[in-house]
């Protein structure tokens, strides 16, 4: 297999990047790791008339804690730079183990972490991290930069809220209000397939109390499913056996999973509700041994 | 010359736009006339006709014609020939010179880490990597960074022997 016919560029910088994308039009399309847009190229589900390749482009690599706690993710983060980042390790346990079940290790040399939300696949892992925390994306377009929540930049499935001469230059996790905790856990029948479920918890814990609670799920619903509402039955107070079984009832009632071959939707439901229970119970006794 | 596809003959109508790009290929720096929607695991197989690389899956998911891209494993399906411009490709015909067997291979022979060879390509580019970053990895390391490449007929247990035979004799050789 391969693509069609596209015109290439791979500008220097964001700001020619940028210009491509304003006097291409709507049928130009942005590449960063290309490991969905190249399948989709030669699977002909795309097939755009200008690839602006922006791998050329330096200083989009990073990734870094500021002082006030904030994470920043470049364009060009690659999976593996998170999954081996010691940064990730200390600070932030749910994106640390998403990292680490993206894909396939030899995809995640190349992908990124804002392609892959970008991409905005309703299976996608780190889609669903940064509903979980609460992320923003930085777009820069011909008139400038502006903040978007993840809330509104996930249209629906493989749409997002990026306009067709703009593009995102980096995420932004804001800091923990307390102590970052939490955890991601995915079922694949094989490392590289769809989701069977997964799901992204995130909390910030002052000592033994809740102060914030983030859920999502992915591979569950024809998008990724928002759950911080129903995670937020945990604010406010400690980890109990109660709060926690009412936690992951709430989460697995968000659920929108359709039976299919990977399992009915009464098992996908089930494993979210299992998945929801092992990382608070995990997240408990790391506190109470702390304690 | 490179503008080939299986289907697509040698030399590209004049019409097609090619861009120029200078590829390092197993040491050798290469400059090419290419069209952008060259893969770059046809610009290894059919352009350089370096056929040790090889195709399976084609969709991302086998790792077969997984090589290194300025020493980082890539599966070649899924990058464009034009984004190795100015970098450093690596091949299995890297591994070895024509009088010594990397000690990858050696591993492979000694402990049989392959039956009808498909995916071996693949699967020494990965490890290679992993010996790189890790050379003392442990057998569930190994297995990790394996987890990209499908073997359909060993059960992968002797691969992993393979490559923890070869990660030895490297430390062997350094040490």
């Amino acid at each position: 297999m391969y693509p069609s016919r596209f015109a290439y560029e791979a500008p220097a910088t964001i700001g020619e990047a940028v210009a491509i994308l304003d006097r291409s039009g709507p049928e130009a399309k942005v590449m960063a790791g290309g490991q969905s847009l190249i399948p989709m190229l030669k699977l002909r589900f795309a097939s755009p008339e200008r690839i602006v390749d922006i791998n050329n482009i330096q200083g989009l690599d990073y990734h870094r804690l500021d002082a006030d706690g904030s994470l920043h993710i470049g364009a060009l983060c690659r999976h593996e730079d998170l999954e081996f980042s010691q940064v990730i390790a200390d600070s932030h346990p749910t994106l640390y183990a998403a990292a680490a079940v993206v894909a396939d290790p030899i995809v995640r040399t190349r992908g990124t972490f804002v392609g892959s939300v970008c991409h905005a696949d309703p299976q996608g892992d780190w889609a669903a991290t940064m509903i979980a925390l609460d992320g923003r994306i930085v777009a820069v377009g011909p008139n400038g930069r502006r903040e978007i929540p993840m809330k509104d930049f996930v249209l629906g499935p493989f749409t997002n809220a990026l306009a067709y001469n703009e593009i995102a230059v980096e995420a932004i996790i804001p800091p923990a209000k307390g102590e970052a905790r939490g955890g991601y856990l995915k079922l694949e029948r094989r490392i590289g397939d769809f989701a069977t479920a997964s799901v992204a918890v995130a909390l910030d814990m002052d000592g033994d109390v809740v102060r914030r609670a983030g859920c999502a799920l992915a591979g569950v619903g024809g998008k990724t499913i928002d759950a911080n509402e129903a995670i937020s039955v945990l604010v406010g107070q400690p980890l109990t056996a109660d709060s926690m079984a009412a936690a992951a009832d709430a989460v697995a009632a968000a659920a929108d999973p359709r039976t299919d071959h990977r399992g009915s939707a009464d098992y996908k439901r089930h494993i979210v509700k299992t998945f929801v229970t092992r990382i608070l119970s995990t997240v408990a006794s790391t506190e109470q041994k702390a304690a | 010359m490179t503008s080939l596809y299986e289907e697509i003959p040698a030399a590209p109508p004049a019409d097609v736009p090619t861009r120029r790009v200078t590829i390092t290929v197993n040491g050798d720096r290469r400059t090419l006339d290419i069209e952008p929607r060259l893969l770059l695991s046809h610009l290894i197989r059919q352009g350089l006709q370096l056929t040790g690389t090889h195709m399976g899956c084609d969709t991302t998911g086998c790792g077969t014609c997984t090589v290194l891209l300025n020493g980082r494993p890539v599966k070649s399906c899924t990058v464009l020939a034009v984004q190795a411009d100015g970098r450093e490709v690596e091949t299995v015909e890297g591994l070895s010179s024509a009088q010594q067997l990397h000690p990858l291979q050696e591993g492979f022979k000694q402990e049989h880490g392959l039956q009808c060879g498909y995916c071996t390509p693949g699967m020494m580019m990965a490890a290679k990597a992993l010996l790189e970053r890790n050379p003392n990895p442990t057998e569930d390391e190994v297995r990790w960074a394996l987890s990209g490449n499908i073997c359909r007929c060993t059960g992968y247990q002797n691969i992993v022997k393979a490559v923890l035979w070869a990660a030895d004799k490297m430390r062997e050789q350094e040490g």
